[in-house]
């Protein structure tokens, strides 16, 4: 079947089956593979996009289902005020070890901060818990979200232990 | 400049011959590095100068572009900006107009592998030397230029400046008359001071980062050739089954699906040595088309004989080994038994930890591509990739010399990707069909065909006199191996400690027979041996009364450097220094307040932990509670790290530090592989549950800088991390954690 998408503000005609995943058709028929594969379950959050300016999980999201909904991908976050602000916060920490689920927390980063721009720890937990990072690098992924919303970055949680 | 030549003293194993570089270098540099030239359009002195290597690592084009080679795997330990940020500041070179290039497989770079912690160690001093000759080279060249003496010359952000008159010449203009040059012998080049670093020491952001930010394709995954068909391979979930018959025919007919056929294993113990074992291989032109088709794979696997192993049955086995003599002793030091029958009290206390999968977010993959002629190109996310290439010649049956591989950034390591099995099925099922192939594995398929991490099981009795001090110990350790060897990474080394601190000490073993395959996962040996050891001595310390500070200073006694261990992994280790021990073990207990850890709250308690490892002493303190639930509840984590002096790059090395010990809690917290009817029962992360952002605490990292050349950080801070928790636990609710992953239910009894 023909399926007519947005993504990162360019309209993309792919020929698939309905049921194929949309991480599958952003990676093998169009070569964006900033998004990534990591369990095809919706576990992990490697494969995290923009439908719509919403998180979504791109390995168990069909063709079909996308419809009309913009799709942004890492390639095209930073045309946004919040992509940019994100992917500059991350690199000024130096976020990623690996790098490989780092298109994923960038996504849902930006997705946060769009909505909630000064988010708190708690707010972090919440919209991050999707994403896996098998490295480990959480302590600057916190701290990245509060440079990039312009907060404190010190991890002040202990003192409410 | 004001440069001194003596720094601290080489160790021989540890470096690149000198001798052999330099031939290696002269004679095979050029036409290695003709392929890495781009002739670039202007040059500031000879207009179409081309690109001038300077040796095999520095390349310097006529506008000044500096092109310095990474020679190891980028796994996420930061190599491939760590060892340029060493070439580079010995270069003088501005750091911003730096570009890194990742090498290929290539005898000329030594040892290319990221494994052991090795990276720093094996380096430090090499590649320094190889920044320092090429800086030497340009300043020759200027010296000539302007025919002054080299003493006039300094070079400071990729420049020479004559300092008498003041004039200056760009590397960019020099690049081709240093190559020119003879290159100097490595071993007399004249090194900076720590003074005079510029680059080392500063934080540096990983050189792909912007790249990876930007969606570029760098991992083995992104690969893309002409004519790449997509390849899935279906092995037996039961280790090293024979295939019987596959539905071949109904496979091939599926949507999208090019060929279907069968492999065989290339040896019989293949799935043990991580070797070609017996599989369905289906290729598509889409990756998704044959996962699809693999759905439809109707498969009879006829099992080994004694493939029907399982997690219960190892326990079972485990216990009764226990109750046996040892089947061997590793050492034995004094009398132990007469020692335990005399101490004044003995504690005994049994500790297991479970088979891991290593998890690497990156599925394993390879891309591969055979000639007309046999040859084989490789794009493999792989830490090793000499050994792969090896196998690959022998799996095919093709001259080694006829292998080249490109190492692609890979999605994590974690000790996974030093064994190449996915290297060796993409490059026979390419062979197979003729064609370039993309092999990609699933998450199930990726969890349930690892390289384990071994479980274990210790044994523990120590005897201690009246005032608490440690006189006598023993562990029969039950571990696993095949037909009387000692599996992968199932290993308890002789000299662990507390051997050679106790008068009388036994390490005995008995091994399970283990049909599944193991292998080194970050920190092998350690990340399950700290736990028990750790844990155990924690015990020890409360039976006796002693603060387990304490008891660990007097154990370790005064600060002296004991003789080098014996060489491993060919390298000959750094004497040991029970002054680092204590140095980490003071600082960390300062730092978290260790000394007032009584004032607080009921409920609320800290643990501590030290291990030795990788040439790395690291210390960390955890302050811990847990809720009603029996959840723990982290609130807090110091670490004190002794790897040297000299912090590299502090960005990667904070991260790595707390990075490590995150993936140690959560090892403590969740992990576990179960094996039931010779197969693992865990395919993906809703059961294999890795630790995710909530249950991070915050991390406090100091490094105590000792006066010893720098080592490694990808491994040293894991391993404490494991005990720490659970003492924590211990002093926060009175329960010992002595099995992993804690067990929630056990710390609720308590809480509740």
């Amino acid at each position: 079947m023909h399926f007519s998408i947005q993504v990162n503000g360019e309209r993309r005609i792919v020929e698939e089956d309905p049921d194929t995943p949309l991480l599958w058709v952003l990676r093998d028929d169009l070569h964006l593979s900033g998004t990534k594969f990591g369990c095809g379950i919706a576990q992990c959050g490697a494969c995290t996009v923009h439908l719509d300016g919403v998180p979504a999980r791109a390995c168990v999201t069909p063709i079909s289902a996308v419809g009309t909904a913009p799709v942004v991908t890492i390639e095209g976050i930073g045309a946004s005020e919040w992509g940019r602000k994100v992917k500059a916060a991350w690199l000024e920490l130096d976020v990623m070890q690996c790098g490989y689920c780092q298109a994923g927390q960038v996504m849902s980063a930006t997705a946060l901060l769009a909505k909630n721009p000064r988010p708190t720890d708690a707010d972090i937990d919440q919209a991050m818990h999707g994403n896996i990072c098998r490295c480990c690098t959480y302590t600057r992924i916190r701290a990245a979200i509060k440079r990039a919303a312009g907060l404190p970055t010190a991890d002040t949680r202990e003192a409410r232990s | 400049m004001s440069i001194r030549d003596d720094r601290e003293p080489a160790r021989d194993a540890a470096e690149l011959s000198r001798r052999e570089f330099l031939s290696v270098a002269l004679t095979a540099g050029g036409s290695l590095l003709l392929t890495l030239n781009v002739p670039s359009a202007a040059g500031a002195l000879g207009q179409a100068a081309p690109a001038a290597p300077l040796n095999p690592y520095i390349r310097i084009d006529p506008d000044g572009t500096i092109t310095i080679v990474a020679k190891n795997p980028e796994i996420g330990q930061g190599m491939k900006t760590t060892l340029p940020m060493l070439i580079a500041d010995e270069l003088d070179a501005d750091w911003s107009g730096v570009r890194v290039e990742q090498a290929m497989l290539n005898p000329i770079y030594g040892p290319q592998f990221a494994g052991g912690s090795l990276g720093t160690p094996l380096n430090w001093i090499p590649m320094q030397r190889v920044g320092a000759a090429g800086r030497q080279m340009l300043l020759t060249a200027a010296a000539r230029a302007w025919n002054v003496p080299l003493e006039e010359c300094v070079a400071e952000r990729s420049t020479v400046r004559h300092r008498t008159s003041g004039r200056t010449l760009g590397y960019g203009a020099l690049a081709s008359r240093a190559a020119a040059l003879p290159a100097p012998d490595l071993s007399t080049v004249r090194l900076k001071t720590p003074a005079e670093y510029t680059i080392i020491g500063r934080f540096t952001g990983g050189v792909d980062s912007p790249r990876v930010l930007a969606g570029e394709p760098l991992f083995g995954i992104d690969v893309q050739l002409p004519d790449l068909s997509y390849a899935v391979y279906a092995k037996s979930p039961v280790f090293g089954a024979r295939l019987v018959h596959a539905n071949l025919e109904e496979l091939k007919a599926q949507p999208g699906v090019r060929d279907a056929f069968v492999l065989r294993a290339s040896q019989p113990d293949a799935a043990i040595k991580m070797g070609l074992v017996d599989g369905v291989a289906i290729l598509a032109d889409k990756w998704w088309d044959a996962q699809k088709a693999l759905r439809m794979l109707r498969a009879e696997w006829a099992p080994r004989a004694a493939s029907n192993q399982s997690t219960h049955a190892f326990a079972l086995e485990a216990d009764r080994l226990a109750r046996l003599a040892p089947q061997s002793v590793l050492r034995r030091d004094g009398d132990v038994e007469t020692a335990l029958a005399r101490a004044h009290r003995t504690v005994s206390a049994a500790y297991a930890y479970p088979f891991l999968a290593h998890a690497t977010l990156e599925p394993q993959n390879c891309t591969a591509r055979v000639g007309r002629d046999g040859s084989v190109e490789i794009w493999a996310p792989t830490q090793n990739p000499a050994p792969g290439a090896k196998q690959v010649a022998e799996t095919l049956g093709i001259d080694p010399g006829k292998i080249r591989v490109h190492m692609t950034r890979i999605g994590g390591g974690f000790g996974r990707r030093l064994n190449n099995d996915y290297m060796i099925e993409a490059a026979a099922i390419a062979q197979h069909a003729r064609r370039p192939v993309k092999l990609l594995w699933n998450r199930e398929q990726d969890i349930r065909h690892d390289s384990y991490r071994p479980g274990g099981f210790h044994h523990f009795t120590a005897g201690l006199d009246a005032e608490g001090r440690l006189t006598a110990f023993r562990d029969h350790f039950i571990t696993f191996g095949q037909n009387g060897h000692v599996a992968s990474s199932a290993e308890l080394p002789r000299d662990h400690f507390p051997a050679g601190y106790v008068p009388a000490l036994q390490f005995a073993q008995s091994l399970i027979q283990l049909d599944a395959p193991t292998g080194p996962m970050r920190n092998p040996g350690g990340n399950a041996l700290a736990f028990a050891f750790e844990s155990f001595l924690d015990e020890i310390a409360h039976a006796g009364g002693r603060d387990p500070l304490a008891l660990r200073l007097e154990l370790y006694g005064p600060a002296r450097v004991l003789p080098a261990p014996p060489p491993r992994y060919g390298v000959t280790p750094p004497p040991f220094d029970t002054g680092r021990v204590r140095g980490v073990l003071e600082d960390v207990a300062r730092r978290s307040g260790w000394a007032q850890r009584k004032r607080l709250p009921p409920g609320t308690g800290m643990g501590l932990a030290f291990y030795y490892s990788h040439f790395g002493y690291v210390a960390e303190v955890i302050q811990a509670s847990v809720t009603p639930d029996g959840i723990p509840r982290i609130h807090k984590v110091w670490a004190a790290v002794d790897i040297g002096s000299q912090i590299i790059n502090p960005a990667g090395a904070y991260n790595q530090a707390q990075g490590a010990i995150l993936d140690g809690l959560g090892q403590a917290l969740h992990l576990l592989v179960t094996l039931e009817e010779g197969r693992v029962l865990q395919k993906n992360f809703d059961t294999y549950r890795l630790l995710r952002i909530e249950e991070a605490p915050p991390i406090e990292v100091h490094f105590v800088r000792s006066a010893n050349p720098p080592t490694g950080l990808g491994e040293p801070a894991l391993p404490p991390a494991l005990p720490a928790l659970c003492n924590a636990l211990f002093a926060a609710t009175g329960t010992r954690i002595r099995s992993l992953p804690i067990d929630a239910h056990r710390l609720r009894t308590v809480a509740a």
